[in-house]
Parts: C-alpha cells; sequence; structure tokens
C-alpha cells in the first residue's frame, strides 16, 4: 500500500510497471497499436531519467512489447545500462531485454564485454549465473573469444550452479569461436565426472552436441561415455549418451558389440524382436502420441534390423491411413526403408490408393516424392519391373496442381536412358502423354505437371527409332496449343522435332516414298513459325534455325536429292548419362592450359566442330547459307568423321558399338494409341483395371512362373543328392534376391571421370556452423593454442622413475657392419614379429573385452624390467648399421641382399657384447634403483667399453639415451604422458639437428607441433657438443591406459666433425608400463572400505615366492614402482591404493607369508589391474 | 538444439517467447503465427509432434507442443516446465503468464539455457527461484527507505 501512495505522489509515468501496461493493452483491444506507441513514448521519457529502478522498469516493459513484435533495438545502450546496475533485481531485467533483443548485429555489444566480465567474476552466484543465461543467447564471436578464459575458469567454480551454466554455455562459445574448443576440451571433458549430476549432464550434453555434428573426433571418448551410461541414472543423460553412441557406432563397428550388453540392459528386453513387438503395441494404441513415439522408434530399429520391422508392413500400411498427418508422414518414412524386391508394388499400389484419397496438395506432394523416393533408391534396386514403374509415373501424371511436375520428369529421363531395355516401352507411353490434352492445360503453374512433356518429348526424339507412330507424334509436337507452354518446354519440343522429322525422313526415303516424305517437310514448314514467333529467346533461336534448315531440306527434295541420311546423321550416337557431378571431377591434365590455343584459330567454322551437340542445329541452318549443296555430303562425312573423333577422346563417352538408331522398322499401325509388346506368355490386357495394376498382375504371374521353374530344378537337385542335407536356405518362401528383374535391365550407371571418387565433399553448406568445429580433440594442445590469459592448473603428481634400461648406440666401424648382417636379419625377424604382436595390442584395448594374449617373452634380454624407455640392444645394433653405413644408408634391407657373406665370427663377439650388456643391467644393485630417482640415473653403457677404433671416415658419432619416463597426467590433462629423454652425447662430433619421431598406436599418439603430419618428427630443441647431456620432454596422449604400452621410434641427427657432417639416425623403443598410469593417490581408510564394498571392482591376485626381502622394504618397492600409498597396515597385511591418470582406483591387498607375498588386486578396470599385477609380479620376484 | 520456447493462448496471443537462435522481430511474429496456424489446425487426439515444415522454418525441426485446456520429449520439458510454473505460481493460470512474463522468463532461464537442457530436477529449479528472489526482496527492501525519504 505504501509504495501506491508512493507511486501516486510521483509523476505518472514513472509508476506504470509491467503489469500496468499488460492491463492496458488489454484494455485498449480496438486502439491497441496506438495505446502501445504511446507507451513506448512513455518509455523513452523514462530511460531519459538517472534513476536505475525507473530506467529498469522501462526495459522491463520494452521486453515485453519485444514479444509482441515490437522492435526495441533503439534501446540496446539503455539495457546495457540496466545490465551494469548494481542490484540483481534490476541486473536481472537487463540481461532478459539483451537475451530476447540482442544478436550479432547489434552494434553496441561489445560495450558489454567487461562489463560481462565483471559480472562473471562476482562475488554472486546469481550475478554470475544471471551473466551466463544472457551471454548463452547473444554470444558473438568477439564475446566468445574475449570472454572464452573467463569462461573455463568457471567451469572450475564452487559452486554447482555456476558450474553447469559455464559448462553449458561453452558450446554457444565453441560455436562462435571454435579455436577455444581445443583448449577447452580437456576441461570439458572432466566435467563428465563431476561430482554434481547437474554439471555432468551439462558437460554431456554439450559433448553430445558437439559429437552429434563431428561424431569421428569424439570416438576417443566412447570408454568414458560407456563408463557414464552404466552408471547413470539420469534419464536425459542416458538418452543423450545413447544418441551419442548412433553416432559412433558406424565409426568403430566394434563398438556396437561393446554396447549391446548394456543397451539391451537399458531396454530391458534382449531382442529387436521383442522391441518390435513392443513398439508394435505403442503404434497400435489409441493414444496418438504413443503411436508416433513407436513409429520414431520403429524407424531407428529400421536401420539396423529391416527385417523385424519389415514383418509389421500391415500396420505401417495402416497408419497410412490416420487421420493425423503427422503419423501419416511417420509411416511414409517408415515405408522408405521398408521395401523390397518382393513387396515394393505392393507397397506403392497401396500408396497410389493413397494419392488418389488424399485431401490437400500438400499431402499429396509428400507421397508423391515418396513414391519416387521409393522407387528410385539405391539405383532401383528393388524394381524388378520397370514397365511398372513407367506406368506408375505415367499415373502420377494425372495428379492436379502438384509442384512436383520436374520430379517425374526427372525419373522417367532416367529411366529412358539408363535402362535400355524399356526404351521402347517408355517411347509409346511418352508419345501417348504428348498426345494427352489434359498435361497442355495445366501449363501455367510453374514446376507443375506440364513439366512431364519436357521428358516426354525429348524421349520421343532422342529414341525416335521405337516410335510406332512417329508421323502422329510429330503432329502432336507440333499443334498450336503447345506454345502455351513454358519455354524450356518449348524448347525441348522444337529440338526433339527435328529429331523425330529426321527418322520419319530416312524412313519415307527407305520406302521410296518422296511424295511422303515432302508432305513431312511441308508440315514442319508451316508449323515451325509459331515456334519462330515465341517470346522465349532459346525457342524462337532454336525455331528459326531449325525452319530454315528445313527449307533448304525442300529445296534440296525438290530436286529429288536424297536427304534422310545426312539429316540423320545430325543426330547419330547416343547420348549417355552423366553424374552430376563428373563435370567438376575431371581432373585438368598436368601442364594443360585450357585457355590456350591449340591450333591457331583459322575461322569460325572450324572451331565448331568442338561445339557440343546440342547446339548443332545452328551450324546446320547457317551451312546452306555460304556454302553449295554439293559439297554437303562431303562436308558432313567430315564432321562425321570428327565427331567420331571427338567422342572417342571425350571422357564421358562411352563407346558403343554403331548405334541401331536410325534403322527404321516400318510397322503398318492404324491405332492411335500404340499397344505396348510384351514378350510374356500370359494374356496381355487384364480388364478393368489401371494400367500399373496390369504390370503387378504380370509381375506376379511372372514370379510364379519362375518360382515354378526353380522348384522344378530344385526338385531335380534334390532328387539328384537325395542323401544331400536340407538346407536352412531352401524353404519355399522366395527371398528377394531370387526374384529376377523381368527385363534384362541394364542399368546403366552415370559416368564418371577415372580418378574421381566420389566423395560428398562438395555437398557440404560451407556455411555450416558445425564445420569450423571438426576439430581432432585427439591431439595435444600446442602453445599456441592456448587461450588467452589462461591460466595452468598443474597438480603436482608423483613421477615414476623406472629404470635400469639404457641402451646405448655404439661406435662401430664399417668392417663390423658387413659381418653383422645375418644378426641383423635375425633381428629384423625378430621385430617383425614383435610389430605384429604389438599391432594386436594396439586393436584397442577397450574394446577387446579379454586381454589379448601375454605378449611373448621380451625378445631382446634388456627388456625385462625396462619400465620407460628402452633402446634394445638389437635395435640399436640395427641403427648402427644404418647409421653407420654409407650416406644412403636408410634401407639397410637392400645392402643385405647385396652381400650374404660368412659372419660367423662378428656374430660371437656380438654374442659376448650382449652377455656383457646383461651383466652390467644386471649388476645395477636395486637400491641404487630407488635411489637413482628420475634424472639421476646411472648411465648403463652396453657395449660401450667393446667400443672399436673410429671409423675412418663417415660417422664417429653415438649417442646415449638416458630415459626417464615422467608421468605428468592428471585428470586436468587427462591422458597425457611426458616422456623425458636425457640425451648424451659420447661421440666426438657435435650432434644437431635432432628430430624424434615415433610411429604412432591407435592407443598412443606423440604431440607434435600443429600442423604437422602424423610422419614428421620432433625436433629436439637444443645441439648437443661433445660430451654433453640434456633432457628433451615430449608429450604422448595415450586413450587406454589399461594396458602396457611400446611405441617404436627413431631419433636422427646430424653429426658434424671436422671431416664434415653426417646423417644418423638411431632407433629406440618407448615402453609404458601400466604402473607409470598410476599417480600416487592418498585415500582415508573409511573411503576405502567403501570403494571396496561398492561392488564395482573387479577383483584378481598374483602370488609371488620366494622373497626375503622385509615387509617394510617391500611395501616401500611397490609404493616406489608402482605409485602406490599404504592406507593401513597391519603386520604383515597392508592395504594399498592408487588412481590412474584416468580415474581408475586400484586397490591392493597385500599379504606376506613365510616366504612369499600374495597380493590381491581391486580394480574398475580388470585388463588395467591384471596388467598391473603382472607387473607388480615382475618387480617382486627380483626382491 | 531447442531452438525455441513458445507459450501462446488459445487465441494466438504470444505469452512468452524465448528464442535461442537470432531471429528478427518480423520473423519471430512469423514462426509464433505459423506455429499457432499449425498447432490449433490439429485435432485434440492427435499425437504433439509435427515435422519439418516451412512455417516453422524447414525439414530439420520438429515442433513439440502440447495442450493446456483449462488452467494452463521435450514433450517432458513443458511438462516440467508447466509444473514448476504451478509451484512457483501456486496454481498458474493463463492471467499469471500475462502479467509476470519476467517471473515465466527467469524461471525458463533455469531450466534451458541457449537453447539447451540446463535443470530438470523440478525441487532445484524452484530452490533458485526462491533464493533470487528473495534476494530480490531484499534489494528491494532496502530500497524502500529511500522512497519513502522521496515522499
Amino acid at each position: 500500500m505504501a509504495l501506491k501512495m508512493v507511486k501516486g505522489s510521483i509523476d505518472r509515468m514513472f509508476d506504470k510497471n509491467l503489469q500496468d501496461l499488460v492491463r492496458g493493452i488489454r484494455n485498449h483491444k480496438e486502439d491497441e497499436a496506438k495505446y502501445i506507441s504511446q507507451c513506448i513514448d512513455e518509455i523513452k521519457q523514462e530511460l531519459k531519467q538517472d534513476n536505475i529502478a525507473v530506467k529498469a522498469n522501462a526495459v522491463c516493459k520494452l521486453t515485453y512489447l519485444q514479444m509482441l513484435g515490437y522492435d526495441i533495438s533503439w534501446a540496446a545502450f539503455n539495457i546495457i545500462e540496466v545490465m551494469s546496475a548494481s542490484k540483481f533485481t534490476f541486473k536481472r531485467i537487463g540481461y532478459l531485454a539483451a537475451s530476447q533483443s540482442f544478436h550479432e548485429g547489434t552494434d553496441v555489444i561489445m560495450l558489454t564485454t567487461n562489463q560481462i566480465r565483471k559480472d562473471l567474476s562476482s562475488p554472486s552466484q546469481y550475478d554470475t549465473g544471471v551473466a551466463l543465461t544472457g551471454l548463452s543467447c547473444f554470444v558473438t564471436p568477439d564475446l566468445a573469444r574475449d570472454l572464452a578464459n573467463d569462461i573455463m575458469t568457471l567451469m572450475s567454480h564452487t559452486k554447482p550452479y555456476i558450474r553447469k551454466k559455464a559448462v553449458l554455455i561453452m558450446y554457444k562459445v565453441f560455436l562462435k569461436y571454435p579455436e577455444s574448443l581445443r583448449p577447452a576440451f580437456p576441461r570439458l571433458k572432466e566435467k563428465l565426472e563431476d561430482p554434481d549430476p547437474g554439471v555432468q549432464s551439462a558437460a554431456v550434453n554439450v559433448i553430445c552436441e558437439l559429437a552429434r555434428r563431428n561424431p569421428k573426433n569424439y570416438l576417443s571418448l566412447a570408454p568414458l561415455f560407456f563408463k557414464l551410461m552404466t552408471s547413470s541414472t539420469n534419464n536425459w543423460v542416458l538418452i543423450k549418451i545413447i544418441k551419442l553412441f548412433g553416432a559412433l557406432t558406424p565409426l568403430e563397428p566394434r563398438l556396437g558389440k561393446k554396447l549391446i550388453e548394456p543397451l539391451t540392459n537399458l531396454i530391458h528386453s534382449a531382442s529387436i524382436q521383442l522391441c518390435v513387438q513392443k513398439l508394435r503395441i505403442l503404434i497400435e494404441d489409441s493414444d496418438q502420441n504413443l503411436k508416433y513415439l513407436g513409429l520414431l522408434a520403429m524407424s531407428k530399429i529400421l536401420k539396423t534390423h529391416p527385417k523385424s520391422v519389415q514383418s509389421h508392413k500391415d500396420l505401417i500400411l495402416q497408419c497410412l491411413d490416420d487421420k493425423d498427418e503427422s503419423i501419416r508422414l511417420r509411416a511414409l518414412d517408415l515405408l522408405y526403408g521398408m521395401v523390397s524386391k518382393k513387396n515394393l508394388m505392393e507397397i506403392v499400389k497401396k500408396l497410389m490408393t493413397h494419392v488418389d484419397k488424399a485431401e490437400g496438395t500438400t499431402y499429396r506432394d509428400e507421397l508423391l516424392t515418396k513414391i519416387i523416393d521409393i522407387c528410385s533408391q539405391s539405383n532401383y534396386q528393388y524394381i524388378t519391373n520397370f514397365e511398372w514403374y513407367i506406368s506408375i509415373l505415367v499415373e502420377l501424371t494425372r495428379l492436379e496442381g502438384t509442384r512436383h511436375g520436374h520430379l517425374i520428369a526427372a525419373q522417367m529421363l532416367d529411366v529412358a536412358i539408363r535402362v535400355k531395355a524399356i526404351r521402347k516401352f517408355a517411347v509409346s507411353q511418352m508419345s501417348s502423354l504428348l498426345d494427352s490434352a489434359h498435361l497442355l492445360a495445366s501449363s501455367t503453374q510453374r514446376n507443375g505437371i506440364c513439366e512431364v512433356l519436357y521428358a516426354a518429348a525429348w524421349i520421343c526424339g532422342e529414341f525416335s527409332e521405337h516410335l510406332q507412330e512417329p508421323h502422329h507424334t510429330l503432329e502432336a509436337m507440333l499443334r498450336p496449343k503447345v506454345t502455351t507452354l513454358p519455354g524450356h518446354i518449348q524448347a525441348v519440343y522444337v529440338q526433339n522435332v527435328v529429331k523425330l522429322y529426321a527418322s520419319i525422313l530416312q524412313q519415307k526415303e527407305q520406302a521410296g516414298e518422296a511424295e511422303g516424305a515432302q508432305a513431312v517437310t511441308q508440315l514442319m514448314v508451316d508449323r515451325l513459325p509459331q515456334f519462330v514467333q515465341s517470346a522465349d529467346l532459346e525457342v524462337q533461336e532454336r525455331a528459326s534455325c531449325i525452319l530454315q534448315l528445313v527449307k533448304h531440306i525442300q529445296k534440296l527434295q525438290a530436286k529429288d536429292v536424297p536427304v534422310a541420311e545426312e539429316v540423320s546423321a545430325l543426330f547419330a550416337g547416343e547420348l549417355n548419362p552423366v553424374a552430376p557431378k563428373a563435370q567438376k571431377k575431371v581432373p585438368v591434365p598436368e601442364g594443360l592450359d585450357l585457355d590456350a590455343w591449340i591450333n591457331e584459330p583459322l575461322s569460325d567454322s572450324e572451331s565448331e566442330d568442338e561445339r557440343p551437340r546440342a547446339v548443332f542445329h545452328e551450324e546446320e541452318q547457317r551451312r546452306p547459307k555460304h556454302r553449295p549443296s554439293e559439297a554437303d555430303e562431303e562436308e558432313l562425312a567430315r564432321r562425321r568423321e570428327a565427331r567420331k573423333q571427338e567422342q572417342a577422346n571425350n571422357p564421358f563417352y562411352i563407346k558403343s558399338s554403331p548405334s541401331p538408331q536410325k534403322r527404321y522398322q516400318d510397322t503398318p499401325g492404324v491405332e492411335h494409341i500404340p499397344v505396348v509388346q510384351i514378350d510374356l506368355s500370359v494374356p496381355l490386357k487384364v480388364p478393368g483395371l489401371p494400367m500399373s495394376d496390369q504390370y503387378v498382375k504380370l509381375e506376379e504371374e511372372r514370379r510364379h512362373q519362375q518360382k515354378l521353374e526353380k522348384d522344378k530344378r530344385r526338385k531335380k537337385r534334390k532328387e539328384k543328392e537325395k542323401k544331400g542335407k536340407r538346407r536352412h536356405g531352401s524353404l519355399p518362401t522366395e527371398s528377394d534376391e531370387d526374384i529376377a528383374p523381368a527385363q534384362q535391365v541394364d542399368i546403366v550407371t552415370e559416368e564418371m571421370p577415372e580418378n574421381a571418387l566420389p566423395s560428398d565433399e562438395d555437398d557440404k553448406d560451407p556455411n555450416d556452423p558445425y564445420r569450423a568445429l571438426d576439430i581432432d580433440l585427439d591431439k595435444p594442445l600446442a602453445d599456441s593454442e592456448k587461450l588467452p590469459i589462461q591460466k595452468h592448473r598443474n597438480a603436482e603428481t608423483s613421477k615414476s622413475p623406472e629404470k635400469e634400461d639404457v641402451p646405448v648406440a655404439e661406435k662401430k666401424s664399417k668392417k663390423p657392419k658387413k659381418k653383422e648382417k645375418k644378426h641383423k636379419e635375425k633381428g629384423r625377424d625378430k621385430e617383425k614379429k614383435k610389430e605384429k604382436e604389438k599391432k594386436a595390442a594396439d586393436l584397442d584395448f577397450w574394446l577387446s573385452t579379454t586381454p589379448p594374449p601375454a605378449p611373448a617373452p621380451a625378445p631382446a634380454p634388456e627388456e625385462v624390467g625396462v619400465n620407460a624407455v628402452t633402446a634394445s640392444k638389437d635395435e640399436c645394433e640395427d641403427t648402427k648399421t644404418e647409421a653407420q653405413g654409407e650416406e644412403d644408408d636408410a634401407e639397410g634391407q637392400e645392402q643385405d641382399k647385396k652381400s650374404p657373406k660368412p659372419r660367423k665370427k662378428k656374430h660371437k663377439k656380438e654374442k659376448e657384447e650382449r652377455t656383457k650388456g646383461k651383466k652390467k643391467s644386471k649388476k645395477q644393485p636395486p637400491g641404487s634403483e630407488e635411489a637413482a630417482g628420475e634424472a639421476a640415473q646411472e648411465p648403463v653403457q652396453n657395449g660401450a667399453p667393446e667400443e672399436e677404433p673410429l671409423p675412418v671416415r663417415g660417422t664417429s658419432a653415438s649417442l646415449c639415451l638416458f630415459p626417464t619416463c615422467d608421468v605428468r597426467g592428471s585428470l586436468q590433462e587427462d591422458s597425457q604422458v611426458t616422456v623425458a629423454i636425457v640425451l648424451e652425447n659420447r661421440s666426438s662430433s657435435v650432434l644437431k639437428g635432432m628430430e624424434l619421431s615415433v610411429l604412432d598406436s591407435l592407443n598412443a599418439r606423440m604431440a607434435r607441433p600443429q600442423g604437422s603430419s602424423v610422419h614428421d618428427g620432433v625436433p629436439v630443441p637444443f645441439q648437443l657438443p661433445p660430451g654433453v647431456s640434456n633432457e628433451a620432454q615430449f608429450v604422448f596422449t595415450i586413450q587406454s591406459i589399461v594396458m602396457a604400452q611400446k611405441l617404436k621410434g627413431t631419433l636422427s641427427f646430424i653429426a658434424k666433425n671436422d671431416e664434415g657432417a653426417t646423417q644418423e639416425k638411431l632407433d629406440f623403443r618407448l615402453h609404458f608400463s601400466c604402473s607409470s598410469y598410476l599417480i600416487t593417490t592418498p585415500c582415508y581408510s573409511d573411503a576405502f572400505a567403501k570403494l571396496l564394498e561398492s561392488g564395482d571392482l573387479s577383483m584378481s591376485s598374483v602370488k609371488v615366492d620366494g622373497i626375503r626381502m622385509s615387509f617394510q622394504n617391500l611395501l616401500a618397492k611397490i609404493c616406489f614402482h608402482h605409485h602406490f600409498s599404504v592406507v593401513e597396515r597391519v603386520d604383515s597385511c597392508a592395504s594399498m591404493y592408487s588412481r590412474s591418470i584416468q580415474g581408475h582406483h586400484v586397490c591392493l591387498l597385500v599379504k606376506k607369508g613365510e616366504n612369499s607375498v600374495s597380493v590381491d588386486g581391486k580394480c574398475s578396470d580388470s585388463t588395467l589391474l591384471s596388467n598391473l599385477l603382472e607387473e607388480m609380479k615382475a618387480t617382486l620376484a627380483k626382491c | 538444439m531447442i531452438k525455441a520456447i513458445l507459450i501462446f493462448n488459445n487465441h494466438g496471443k504470444p505469452r512468452l517467447s524465448k528464442f535461442y537462435q537470432p531471429n528478427s522481430e518480423d520473423t519471430q511474429q512469423q514462426i509464433i503465427r505459423g506455429t499457432f496456424y499449425l498447432v490449433s489446425k490439429r485435432d485434440e487426439n492427435v499425437c504433439n509432434f509435427l515435422e519439418g515444415r516451412l512455417l516453422i522454418g524447414g525439414s530439420n525441426n520438429k515442433l513439440i507442443y502440447k495442450h493446456y485446456a483449462i488452467e494452463l520429449d521435450i514433450l517432458d520439458l513443458i511438462h516440467v516446465f508447466v509444473e514448476t510454473l504451478d509451484k512457483c505460481f501456486k496454481n498458474v493460470c493463463e492471467l499469471d503468464l500475462i502479467f509476470h512474463v519476467d517471473k515465466v522468463h527467469n524461471i525458463l532461464a533455469e531450466m534451458v539455457m541457449g537453447g539447451m537442457l540446463l535443470e530438470t530436477n523440478m525441487n532445484e529449479i524452484v530452490t533458485q527461484i526462491d533464493t533470487e528472489n528473495k534476494l530480490e526482496k531484499s534489494e528491494a527492501e532496502s530500497l524502500q527507505p529511500r522512497r519513502q525519504r522521496l515522499q
């Protein structure tokens, strides 16, 4: 009340709030517009006030008016003022108005950047929330770029309310500023496992939305989503994830297998069949919504299990009768996928009856397009009888008022051109179409049914040799009414009239009917002028050219010169269908300049030979003007030759045997409508049925006959092999494949230039906003990609100093190289084997449900227990030989073949070396291993003491790799592993230009600088003078961490000394053990107990005998080598815990017996656990 | 993604319009009219889904609607929305929507953001709305003395 009084005392215009405005509008129903414009004036006054409350009120009213359709963009600045109010009440009004009215074109929008940033970092979560909500509606590329980092920070806000909004808005940011996707993605991914279900669902939402557009980039998230799917209870999240998997499975077929179980658990029904049956109940339900959803679900199932849906054809067809259009359309959609050779005719027949019944052109047009789609899908795969199809198309032409005449026309043309066997029939049908008047009547409508005349005229002209009554058709095409048709159709008429004329002429001359021939010419001369007068330029031009040509022919005919041959030569040859994209795909041969003259242009007439056929008549028309008629034949022959030549060189042309086109058979016919002749042993006319039904009948009988014959044959066969077992497939029901097409259908495929790939790339819309988000997310971030002012949270993680390894490259002279070869070959074989094993292991770990067979015992002794980086000796030697070969040492294999010489001696020596190396590595006391830490590793130089004198020439360098593996993964930068490699130069040369290249596996990839390909190496950012060592770090992205992983790599470098520089290589091998993916994470005993109780963890155990070390030391060893922490220890029993970089929990129970230790493990991933335990066993075995 | 959320009465008057894709006022009105035209034509006992028409912006869009006669998958969302409105307005009716369109917008903002589902838990939404309202109230109280002074 007090407020009311306050209002009363202030100026009247201040107090009209939103409610008053609404009430006012309701009270001024008759002059609403006037009242509103008056209100807008008031609002303008209010906006001039200094009081922010008044302004906010005004903006609030404007928001309402905006909904009613009034433009409020003029108030944009005021809106920003209200947005920047300190009070939440006003701020919210401001942001709401902005979200309703701002868009990319709003120029003041850039003024908001700082305000929004301020609000985003506001201590009040609601200020932040309202800013995020508003921003989500009007974010522009500029705002996205400037604020991306602020929003990123909010994704880790303490309040879930803010986190979920920040996560969700990232999608909008990505859309506007695609560069932000990669830097933000790790955090987004992390949010998939947020403790708050709202945030989790927001992250799922965003990633699913992203993945829907570019699924392949998100394949690596499959395991994570899989986990979510099996654990989440939120239905929205589940739906989204299932949709996402729908997009991913086509890309990774193995995913499907993996998904079957949880999905069936989700649907609670084991088989699709059951599912479809349930859907049937839904569809039969009287509730229209259930019906709709049932149909929708059916269409999804149809894609994978067409057979099970097909059995419900009756039901779907019933739905076509539904009164609800949405349901009818859904049913239509389903039918599209349900057709088979067997049921196509039946379904189309049903659809045709609906076409007749349908009210409203929209639905009828929808039916029409569906019929055509259904029939023409997959290159007419399901059509067994093209006569039937043509008659369906002809029946469709009876549709009044359709907008899809061109569709029917295109189908007629396509079928007539591509199915040679049908031409005769098509021509007869088309000629009757040309003859009938109803099509001409509709000619006023654009894209109307008269479009089919375009096809009809062309088919009759082009394949005129099949015409029964060419003369009659000619007359039909020359009727005066034709001039009412649209220009492009008339043009085709004119052009094809000549073709027809040519074929009639030929026929008459062959029959010796000179008079008849002249009569036809006269008819042309009489009727063509009506086209010459056409307003359409194309028609006019063609008609006048042709008229001149015909007049010329008339003159020749008067002199009794035979002309038919030459006239029909104009249209010799056959047109082949060309794929729509063919022209674009023709590659321009190298060195060909399309604009350059091949020969100097001689004269106009010469260059005309190169013109496409469609304009030839022009030429013909011109020719008589300046050339004596005697030269005609010669000239024509020459041209024909030239055209043949051209065709021979034309990539679009299928060289066919001489066309039978112009051989015309005179069939004396009197009927006006030609009767189709079909070579069938069944009666032709089935009275009382429309045309297409005839064919259905015929087809049925034909199939029946076919079946009978087949059965007979089958019986015979059966009799022959009486004892033969009954085969499943030999049931009497005919399958699709059994139905042979009626005509020997030769579907000519569309031509494409050679080497052209039928890619769909050019179909993609370059303006598609989602295209920019097609970004490889697995590639590690490059420095340049970081968002502006981005802060890094680099969680301290334990390092994993793995050791004992140290491979070396020795200095060797050229001489031993040869001797080594045998050994080398052996090594190569081994490597091949290894590679095979590796490949098998690489086949995605996650996807394999059973752990792959344990890798064969490590091939080189040095590899035992090597955890991080190993350049096995074998390989070192390999390298060495390669590195120390001649300059062209890249492929050692060729050399091998060249010189197979005895090399026993050296081989022996090598063995010695090896054993020494082994000894060395064994000599390393376990204590020192522990002490070694990460960088301070004792260099073990396998074979180094045996170094032979430096080679006389060439290489003098040798490198030592002292690898340490330093897992710097955290949940933020999930699945990334940093490998630090110490390089020591033990040669006297300066080593520079070092490049490390690693052969990526499916599971692990090295991070390369942006823009470089998989095969590029990563440069080492330093040089090494003699005797110096330095550490280089490389980042690897690991997808699945459940298995150990080996990567092969090569370090190439240039060794430079006084004698010159040489390019050299050193092969090595990186070994990522499962332990190195673990991060020492402390865990309280109660949490530990909960974890064990949860039952989500799978279990496994190992036992090692013969252990004498104290339990204390043992635990220390496990902690150190495998990154565990002790949760609790009771006597000789301890529980330990660790966590993988991908968040797997690993729990251990270690018990010490007399002389043995048993380790029981529980982990959320069984493969990871068993691999870890294997590694642990190896460690313990050494104790 | 959700493209727009619209509420209108049986006569096609918009009561709330929220577009998650930029459209000019004219297009917006056209869409509102078109949507109403499509929905009003439909019988009461047909399903609540309408697929791609020119009126609703092409064949990739779907219109999912629900008819509330007396009081006033997305279908579910609509339901959650209406129930939330019901809770916030204590038995919501058209008049509430008419006079408190700003509040309706605020509620919607807690459910859908930028065309994407933000929260479906009704209690969570109501809690947030209540807190926001309290915040607003406290701000209004701090405003009150100033008003009185003005008087």
